[in-house]
């Protein structure tokens, strides 16, 4: 693609938790939720960002919307360096990129009615008159199958799949170049999973958006995403076009997330067997040395623990970090 | 045509009756309280007697329904012979005034003490939780007497002060509910739309702390009315002729063994009106949760 991305990360670092000492002004106790990631997200593509809970892709999606400090790195959009915006000019760039949370109870204001959380950002963002005000929220309400009855209620009164509808709602309503979508599946059932995951089709389509869609779950993103990055412990360890994760994972852990995922296919258990994640994800805290996943590695070699392994080209825009993986 | 039971129109009686199953405690809350305010504000057309007329004989006359009472005074009289009903009358003009002064003054302070060290933490939670902590070290009572003493009483004065002594109560309780209301993702959705943060706390964190407000509101009115009923037994009140159930109080205590409703009738006074204060707060806390609205 020739076209600008959308976001174009270098070197992206976000740290928690750090203490200056006022005596020595050291730092102290620095955790490195997302560690010197590089990520390229391109005009109209849906990217997954998978991971286990704790890898950083929460974190990720957040740095790249500016709502956690970036400690070091780059970051552009649409080619435009945004790391540094502040206040007021950051708050006026954010009607282009927006965010889906994962817990749709919690992600509405619950004394305000469904019109009011919809207005909200046409309200900051524009200077529409009332009427177009009340136009716009209910065709967006429209477009994300919600009934117009409902602009004048509150987010108790609804069931969960409905609140990520007003959710989803309040975040493409200002038409976004992008969206974070930050597992809007996970508090849902599975029947309503696949609702909400049309709804995001419909309005990608609609709306031309682009998408990065975090999950847990790679076998849930298989059909929806068109690349796919796996996360490990802060750092992005492999990633490729959903076709060529699928077919050939080049990654161990990528293999064991496949093998983790239930498969009606019998013939597949030996596999699992052999790649079954064990032990817990260490503290980013406290990173392993050399390559973060080496300690839970079933094909772990000496030279795992020693040297990090940095990104290979797989041919495509497939790429793994891993020692095992010889450019292609 | 047959109409389901439950979308039959309800009855106009049974409404009736089901709005006052509903709101019996606001409605008992409001009655006192709407009693209490009109006393005051309509002190000279109900009160039988001047507040302080002094008719020395009739001192220390008793109600009318206990022996040797008379219907000239209801409540019976004090150690001046002045009618106790006229008095609690006007008494609540003093005591409302300052309760609802000090209560919004407090609030106003306190609440945006408490939202600006809630919702930036940091160095500006830093420096008024030590403000806060530095008030509640403080002897109020001597500082009370300090201000009143060095800048005069008066209405306006005992207000301020009577504020100076609660706002820590609002301070407290919204700081540690902006905290939490912080943490929320709808407020990080807010910010992620971008939200300006003065229209954050406005329409975000304030109506999600209103309840908690609205309880130490009228946990503080009755702290507000008590703290007066102190100062005007300290003589450092609202002062001047006008008389208030602190100070009713005050002069009952030396008549308790033969006089108790010098004592007893300020005293029920303010206890109405510190419950009202209370199942008002109750009632309004249930009313501005959607959640708990019917």
């Amino acid at each position: 693609m020739t076209a600008v991305p959308v976001i174009h990360a270098k070197g992206l670092t976000v740290e928690f938790g750090v203490r200056r000492s006022v005596l020595t002004g050291r730092k102290a106790g620095a955790v490195q939720a997302v560690s010197n990631v590089d990520l390229t997200v391109d005009r109209g593509e849906t990217l997954a960002v998978v991971g286990e809970s704790g890898c950083g892709k929460s974190t990720l999606g957040r740095a790249l919307l500016r709502s956690v400090p970036i400690a070091q790195g780059r970051l552009e959009f649409m080619g435009k360096d945004i790391t540094e915006l502040e206040g007021d000019a950051l708050r006026a760039a954010r009607h282009q990129f927006q965010m889906v949370f994962q817990d749709p109870y919690a992600s509405l204001n619950p004394k305000m009615k469904i019109f009011e959380t919809l207005a909200e950002p046409l309200r900051v963002h524009t200077t529409d008159s009332a009427a177009t005000i009340r136009e716009r929220v209910m065709d967006m309400m429209a477009a994300a199958g919600l009934a117009p009855d409902f602009a004048s209620r509150y987010p108790h009164e609804f069931s969960g799949g409905q609140r990520q509808r007003v959710a989803i709602a309040r975040a493409v309503i200002l038409r976004p170049d992008f969206v974070v979508a930050d597992e809007p599946l996970s508090a849902l059932d599975v029947s309503l999973q696949l609702q909400i995951l049309t709804l995001f089709r419909q309005l990608k389509s609609q709306f031309s958006l682009t998408y990065l869609f975090i999950s847990h779950d790679l076998a849930r993103v298989f059909g929806f995403a068109d690349r796919i990055a796996v996360m490990y412990l802060g750092k992005i360890v492999e990633i490729g076009t959903a076709r060529e994760i699928y077919a050939a994972p080049a990654h161990p852990y990528t293999r064991a997330l496949i093998a983790a995922a239930p498969s009606p296919d019998p013939a597949r258990g030996t596999e699992r067997d052999a790649l079954t994640l064990r032990g817990e994800l260490p503290s980013p805290a406290n990173p392993p040395k050399g390559c973060r996943f080496h300690t839970r590695c079933p094909l772990a070699m000496p030279v795992c623990s020693e040297v990090e392994p940095q990104m290979v080209g797989l041919g495509g825009r497939h790429a793994a970090a891993c020692h095992l993986v010889t450019p292609g | 045509m047959t109409v389901p039971v439950a979308d039959r129109p309800a009855s106009r009686p049974f409404a009736v009756r089901r709005f006052f199953a509903r709101h019996t405690i606001g409605l008992i809350g409001l009655t006192i309280l709407l009693c209490a305010v009109s006393a005051a504000l309509f002190a000279p057309w109900i009160a039988p007697h001047p507040p302080s007329a002094v008719n020395l004989m009739a001192r220390l006359a008793p109600p009318a329904w206990v022996e040797g009472g008379s219907m000239t005074h209801l409540l019976g009289t004090d150690n001046l012979g002045r009618d106790i009903l006229s008095r609690v009358i006007y008494g609540a003009q003093v005591s409302l005034s300052v309760g609802a002064g000090a209560v919004v003054l407090g609030a106003i302070i306190g609440s945006s003490v408490g939202l600006l060290a809630g919702y930036f933490g940091g160095w500006v939670d830093a420096v008024l939780s030590f403000l806060i902590n530095v008030q509640l070290s403080f002897p109020f009572t001597l500082l009370a007497i300090f201000l009143l003493a060095s800048f005069g009483g008066g209405f306006v004065s005992v207000v301020v002060v009577v504020a100076l002594a609660t706002w820590v109560n609002y301070a407290r309780v919204v700081r540690g509910q902006v905290m939490s209301v912080t943490n929320q993702d709808y407020v990080e959705a807010a910010r992620t739309v971008g939200v300006p943060t003065l229209r954050i706390l406005r329409h975000y964190i304030l109506p999600n702390i209103l309840s908690p407000i609205i309880v130490v509101a009228s946990f503080s009115m009755a702290q507000a009315i008590l703290t007066e009923a102190a100062l005007s037994f300290l003589g450092v009140g609202v002062g001047g002729t006008q008389p208030s159930w602190g100070m009713m109080l005050n002069d009952g205590r030396n008549y308790l063994q033969n006089a108790w409703w010098m004592t007893a009738m300020p005293g029920i006074a303010t206890a109405l009106t510190v419950l009202a204060g209370n199942l008002c707060g109750d009632w309004l806390q249930d009313r501005t949760d959607p959640r708990l609205r019917k």
